[in-house]
């Protein structure tokens, strides 16, 4: 079942399951030790092996390599080996069926208490959490109280005490699923509760469902070794590894063998469960399987190739020259940004426009090295601020410069801000990591920092955490941020996007007073046409991974030249003119593990010809500030 | 209201939350939608705009069967809607269908196309497996999209793509109404216009009524007949699109236009003051805009303001004491 | 916030009702007659009658269990006759002992824990991590009473570091030093799935928290590594910690059972087996219910923790 969900025909040459989990040296370990356990079991009645039950008081105790005994004999004269292996067999059952007990039940509950929601929920969960109010093994010796010792009684009893451990996983998986939009668009297709359960929303949690089999079987084990430990589980004469390991404690001093065989089988068998199991769990989850799941270090990792000259241009405060920044995912190299040059003069503000996928953020994260990595990578340029070149300088320099020279206002200020420390805290922070003020002289400075960016009630509003406050009052608090230590350069990546049309207006003008303020140079990332027109000086834009056209805003919106830039401008509606037809690109973007040679556009473009597809094209000048990386330009007033 | 109204929603509310608890106390609700009153002729486009929180959204659901109104009618063709999703969700289904905004999302990552279009002619429409081949290739070719993309998952298409896909289900259960809801927001602006591109057409062709829902000014604009404006839970101002964005009665469509980013217009705030959304769960007396609004006098204070029309313009109404226009 | 505690501990009441509800009913389906277990299998039919009656077993289970449970709260749990003596007396007794056995076991599985889990996510895929999380893999791959025997094999019988049994030495023991000297090993067995379990959590928890983006924006403020690491991801970490570390009380608990049988520690859980083996009903039953409660204060503390340190939650 678990290769049936995990590989569904995927394209793109993706290992498949089998592949990616016997990859992981641990898990194929594992799996190995499993399978020879298993397969030994599984052979019992086939080996040369002794009656287990077999009694020979005249060779009781014998030590491992005795003659006829490879693994000596217990108290009673029985063979260790041949009871070693009917134990095995008979705990690897009462493991693998109170595992598959519990899974049904509990995954059944999970899903209809996730799926039904309400009363239904609430009254199942309530049950549940009344059970899970016990601890685990407290219970399953009650209901062994009950039924009385034996080794049937104990697996009823340890899969009893897991349904509820699956339940409330598999509803909590279900209850995310029930509100996607997918489940309500099959419910419009007119599918019944029963045909969405287990028709769209199963399919979905299988994997969660192995996933946590393959980490509760080794605690089943476990657990039913336990309670033949305490001797309530398995009853004599018949064994199981947990009712060897208690027979072999009684003799623990004179002859360990007896425990420690036993003991450590038990511990094989649930090691190799465990590593199989955690392979399996990194090759079904997802987020792992794309290495997501990665811990992004303090800075991007610089292996340049190129270099290119850094003679300092005194005019621009940020100058970036050749920058390239490659994501390595799955062995591909994904080019997302390629050779990009941006020059910021002071107090000036320039646009980066592009689509999703264009490199702008890229390339805008690039610079003070907040590009995750792994697995991201500057891979070549480089970045002077002030004419010193970012790429090359100590981590600690950079740490000095970052919120300090250069400050970064970010899209989402929900997710950008700290949830668990009032927003005061995170000024103070900020303030303080680059300052030498007391705490209390920070805290002024940030009551200060608050009013500036027009918060009522400052002093009040920095005891606040973040999801007491408004989307633009939070957005205010990062710009109040980015703003303490009186940066030189900007960044703001999207900083309006997920706010609403009268909350960026407000963002927008606060953002253009306070650089006129304070003489600080805006890089002002973002895919509107309209933001851009309002707020930035010179605007460049993005197409896969390459500036395609620069110069000063107006000139570029009224007459760009670059079939790009003017297709873009051409598809987007514009207030006040509702009957201007949209012409919408044809195609897509090429996908920046592919990147076809020459220009990028070509294959989209309506005048591009055979030179534009091969060999490289040069950002080329144009007079009064402007370039553009086309061999066919648009003349001002062409429609591309 | 002229014409003889196809889809009318009279008087409807939605409240989260709210009732009492097993002690009798009131618990804090969210009055969603507040007595939202509104017809809808058949092929035309109304367009419903606002900001997030403004009810839009809910408001949709409901028209959809997605989502049930605490009070309130809706009617097509004169049945009644809600008592109709509940009797027969399948009835309802096959003539109104919904698009929704995250295309991505409404797709079941572990369902191949062809599953996911032939869900609602089997469900909806009882085509038998010669007929649904048949369908399925028309539907395709209705969206732009080649067959061969039938047997593939939804993680292999682009944003405009799946939402192509996503049409192309609501229009697979033959459906009079197509509630769209902000059916370009999650996409680029380059595909975005294929999109708007491929719906346009596709009321033409099959005379389509859709109810288009977004927070962009400049695409209601360019897609709708009507448009209805939402503040706060309340319809503040509807009408025909080319009256409302030229002539704005409501002082809140005025600041919204007015803070749509645009060529050769200001930075400065389109508004004064600091004022922003009221709290949901403490609702002021009265025009719940009254905090933000350059008109404002006491009367806004007193009550929700009635729905007048225009002088001259009896189909467009708006609810304000002080509309714009009118001095 | 001190509002929100009331209502966290008001909603723990209904969990401690249902909780006796089940106990009772648990110990109710025992088969057999307590009163024949308690007269013996010679009683005379008037004997059992009697003791019946005086038990109350001869009233409906509902107005039973009430009784029963105004016995509770009045601090009767009955008598368990294979002792002779009051429940509530040995329970106590007993619990003493299991709660400074686990309880030492539970703060050095937290404190291991976090800390393995908060180093193995700050070096991922170097040696520590490596290392760190093969480690935790064979603590949780191993069960406590194998590893209890292990321990006194190496430590108490080759070593003779540590007592192999018992929480006192029979002559001449009894203070602070030799409880202590007592408690490494079992404590130590008992804190090693525990720990596993907490350091296995705080790395994907810290892993995970390592990518958000107001990590990215504690970064792009210039703050040190060092204070982004310790104060803005392990703070937010330890949200998701938290109430995993209130269930592993909950295992603590219960794992006591095969450590204090291994070790002959004179705790509930050696009790509770005995208990069972011996049918002792009202014993077992009095046991289950003290462990229970216990557990949910356990979880009630970590609830409230979880609110101190995340405002959202209030």
């Amino acid at each position: 079942m678990a290769g049936a969900t995990a590989a569904p025909a995927r394209t793109g040459g993706r290992p498949g399951f089998w592949r990616l989990l016997l990859a992981n040296r641990l898990a194929a370990a594992g799996l190995l030790v499993l399978g020879l356990i298993v397969v030994a079991a599984l052979a019992a009645p086939l080996l040369p092996l002794p009656d287990p039950d077999l009694t020979a008081p005249a060779e009781r105790l014998a030590r491992p390599l005795a003659p006829g005994h490879p693994l000596g004999t217990d108290a009673l004269g029985r063979d260790i080996l041949s009871r070693l292996v009917w134990g095995t067999r008979v705990s690897l059952a009462v493991g693998l069926s109170a595992t598959l007990i519990a899974a049904v039940a509990g995954s059944l509950v999970g899903l209809v208490a996730g799926y039904a929601g309400g009363r239904v929920d609430g009254l199942l969960m309530r049950g549940v959490d009344m059970v899970m109010a016990f601890p685990y093994i407290l219970l399953a010796l009650a209901i062994v109280a009950v039924l009385g010792p034996g080794l049937l009684n104990a697996l009823y009893a340890i899969a009893l005490v897991n349904i509820p451990f699956f339940a409330r996983n598999i509803r909590g998986v279900t209850l995310g699923l029930a509100r996607r939009d997918f489940v309500a668009a099959a419910r419009l297709s007119g599918r019944s509760h029963a045909g969405i359960l287990f028709g769209e929303i199963l399919p979905n949690v299988m994997p969660v469902i192995v996933v946590t089999i393959s980490t509760t079987i080794g605690w089943m084990i476990l657990e039913t070794a336990g309670l033949s430990f305490l001797g309530l589980g398995a009853q004599p004469p018949r064994a199981d590894l947990g009712s060897m390991l208690g027979e072999g404690r009684a003799v623990l001093f004179t002859a360990p063998h007896v425990a420690m065989v036993p003991g450590l089988m038990i511990f094989a068998l649930v090691m190799g469960i465990n590593l199989a199991g955690d392979g399996l769990r990194d090759v079904l989850d997802p987020r792992l399987r794309s290495g997501a799941l990665t811990r992004p270090v303090a800075r991007t990792k610089v292996a340049r190739r190129r270099v290119p000259a850094l003679t300092p241009d005194p005019a621009a405060v940020l100058d970036v020259r050749g920058l390239e920044t490659e994501f390595e995912i799955g062995g591909e190299v994904h080019r997302a940004a390629g050779g990009v040059d941006l020059k910021l003069g002071r107090g000036e503000c320039l646009g980066l426009v592009g689509e999703s996928g264009s490199g702008k953020s890229v390339t805008a994260m690039s610079i003070m090295g907040l590009v995750p990595t792994p697995p991201g990578r500057i891979a070549g340029g480089a970045a002077l601020l002030d004419g010193e070149d970012l790429f090359g300088m100590p981590d600690e320099a950079i740490r000095r410069l970052r919120g300090a020279a250069v400050a970064h206002v970010f899209q989402d200020p929900l997710s950008t801000l700290h949830p668990l420390l009032t927003v005061g805290a995170q000024l103070v922070e900020a303030i303080r990591a680059h300052a030498p003020l007391t705490r209390r002289a920070a805290e002024a400075r940030a009551e200060e920092l608050l009013g500036l960016v027009r918060i009522p009630n400052p002093a009040e509003r920095a005891r606040a955490y973040p999801h007491e406050l408004s989307g633009g009052m939070r957005q205010r608090v990062c710009v109040a941020m980015a703003l303490a230590n009186d940066p030189e350069v900007m960044i703001a990546d999207e900083p309006t996007t997920a706010l609403d049309v009268t909350v960026q207006a407000r963002i927008l003008a606060l953002i253009e007073r306070l650089r006129r303020e304070r003489d600080a140079a805006v890089l002002f990332i973002t895919h509107d046409f309209g933001v851009v027109s309002t707020i930035c000086d010179r605007v460049a834009v993005m197409y896969a991974g390459r500036v395609v056209e620069e110069g000063p805003t107006r000139a570029i919106l009224e007459a760009p030249a670059h079939p790009y830039t003017a297709r873009l401008i051409a598809c987007v509606p514009v207030l006040g003119a509702p009957h201007r037809r949209l012409d919408a690109i044809p195609g897509r973007p090429p996908p920046a593990n592919r990147l076809p040679e020459g220009c990028a556009f070509a294959p989209r473009c309506p005048r591009a010809t055979a030179d534009c597809r091969a060999g490289e094209i040069a950002l080329g000048g144009r007079g009064g500030g402007r370039a553009v990386r086309c061999l066919h330009p648009l003349a001002p007033g062409e429609r591309a | 209201m002229s014409g003889a109204a196809f889809l009318d929603i009279d008087r409807l509310e939605r409240v989260f939350g709210g009732g009492r608890t097993l002690f009798g106390r009131a618990r804090p609700g969210v009055h969603a939608v507040r007595e939202v009153t509104l017809d809808l002729r058949r092929g035309e486009t109304l367009g419903i705009v606002g900001e997030s929180g403004c009810g839009k959204s809910t408001l949709a659901r409901m028209i959809v069967g997605l989502d049930r109104p605490t009070a309130g009618r809706i009617t097509l063709d004169g049945r009644d809607l809600v008592a109709e999703a509940r009797r027969d969700p399948r009835a309802l289904a096959r003539r109104i269908q919904y698009v929704f905004q995250d295309p991505v999302a409404s797709l079941n990552p572990r369902r191949t196309i062809r599953a996911i279009l032939e869900a609602p002619l089997r469900h909806l429409r009882g085509l038998d497996g010669a007929a649904r081949g048949r369908r399925l290739a028309d539907l395709m070719e209705a969206v732009n999209l080649a067959p061969e993309h039938l047997d593939r998952y939804p993680h292999e298409f682009s944003g405009g793509q799946a939402q192509r896909i996503g049409i192309a289900r609501a229009l697979a259960a033959e459906p009079d109404l197509i509630v769209l809801d902000e059916p370009v927001s999650a996409l680029d602006v380059s595909v975005q216009a294929q999109v708007l591109n491929i719906l346009d057409g596709l009321r033409e062709r099959f005379g389509l009524t859709y109810v288009f829902i977004s927070h962009d000014l400049a695409v209601i604009e360019s897609v709708s007949d009507r448009v209805a404006v939402m503040y706060f839970g309340h319809l503040v101002e509807i009408g025909r699109v080319a009256d409302v964005f030229a002539r704005p009665r409501h002082p809140y469509t005025r600041l919204l236009l007015a803070s749509v980013p645009a060529p050769g217009r200001a930075v400065a705030p389109p508004e004064e003051g600091e004022a922003e959304l009221p709290d949901p769960y403490h609702p002021p007396p009265g025009c719940p805009f009254h905090a933000r609004c350059p008109r404002r006098s006491d009367i806004c204070l007193t009550a929700f303001p009635p729905r007048d029309s225009a002088p001259g313009r009896a189909d467009h109404l708006s609810a304000c004491y002080h509309p714009e226009g009118d001095d | 916030m001190g509002l929100h505690v009331l209502k966290r501990l008001a909603a723990a009441i209904p969990v401690l009702i249902g909780l006796s509800v089940i106990v009772f009913l648990i110990m109710a389906m025992i088969p057999g007659d307590p009163a024949t277990a308690i007269l013996g299998a010679y009683a005379t039919p008037e004997n059992v009658a009697a003791l019946n009656r005086d038990l109350g077993l001869d009233q409906p289970p509902p107005r039973r269990y009430l009784i029963w449970l105004g016995n509770i709260l009045h601090g009767d749990l009955g008598r368990s006759y294979a002792l002779n003596r009051p429940v509530l007396d040995e329970v106590l007794e007993r619990f003493q002992a299991t709660l400074v056995l686990a309880g030492t076991a539970l703060v050095l599985a937290s404190l291991l824990g976090l800390l393995a889990g908060v180093v193995s996510a700050a070096r991922q895929f170097g040696w520590t991590d490596r290392a760190v999380t093969f480690a935790v893999l064979i603590g949780i791959s191993t069960p406590s009473f194998f590893l209890g025997l292990l321990l006194i094999l190496v430590f108490a019988v080759r070593l003779r570091w540590f007592p192999a049994s018992g929480m006192y030495a029979i002559y001449g023991g009894g203070d602070l030093k030799d409880l202590a000297w007592h408690l490494v090993l079992p404590a130590l067995t008992l804190a090693v799935v525990a720990t596993g379990v907490i350091a296995r959590l705080t790395r994907t928890a810290m892993l995970e928290v390592l990518r958000q983006d107001y990590i990215r924006t504690a970064r792009a403020k210039g703050l040190r590594e060092r204070r982004v690491i310790r104060v803005h991801a392990f703070r937010a970490a330890l949200v998701p910690v938290i109430p995993v570390i209130g269930i592993q009380a909950g295992f603590v608990l219960g794992g006591a059972v095969y450590v204090e049988t291994v070790f002959q520690w004179p705790g509930i859980g050696s009790m509770l087996v005995n208990a069972i083996a011996t049918r002792d009903i009202l014993l077992a039953q009095g046991g289950v219910l003290v462990v229970a409660a216990a557990y949910v204060l356990f979880n009630l503390a970590a609830d409230i923790a979880q609110t101190l340190i995340d405002p959202r939650l209030r």
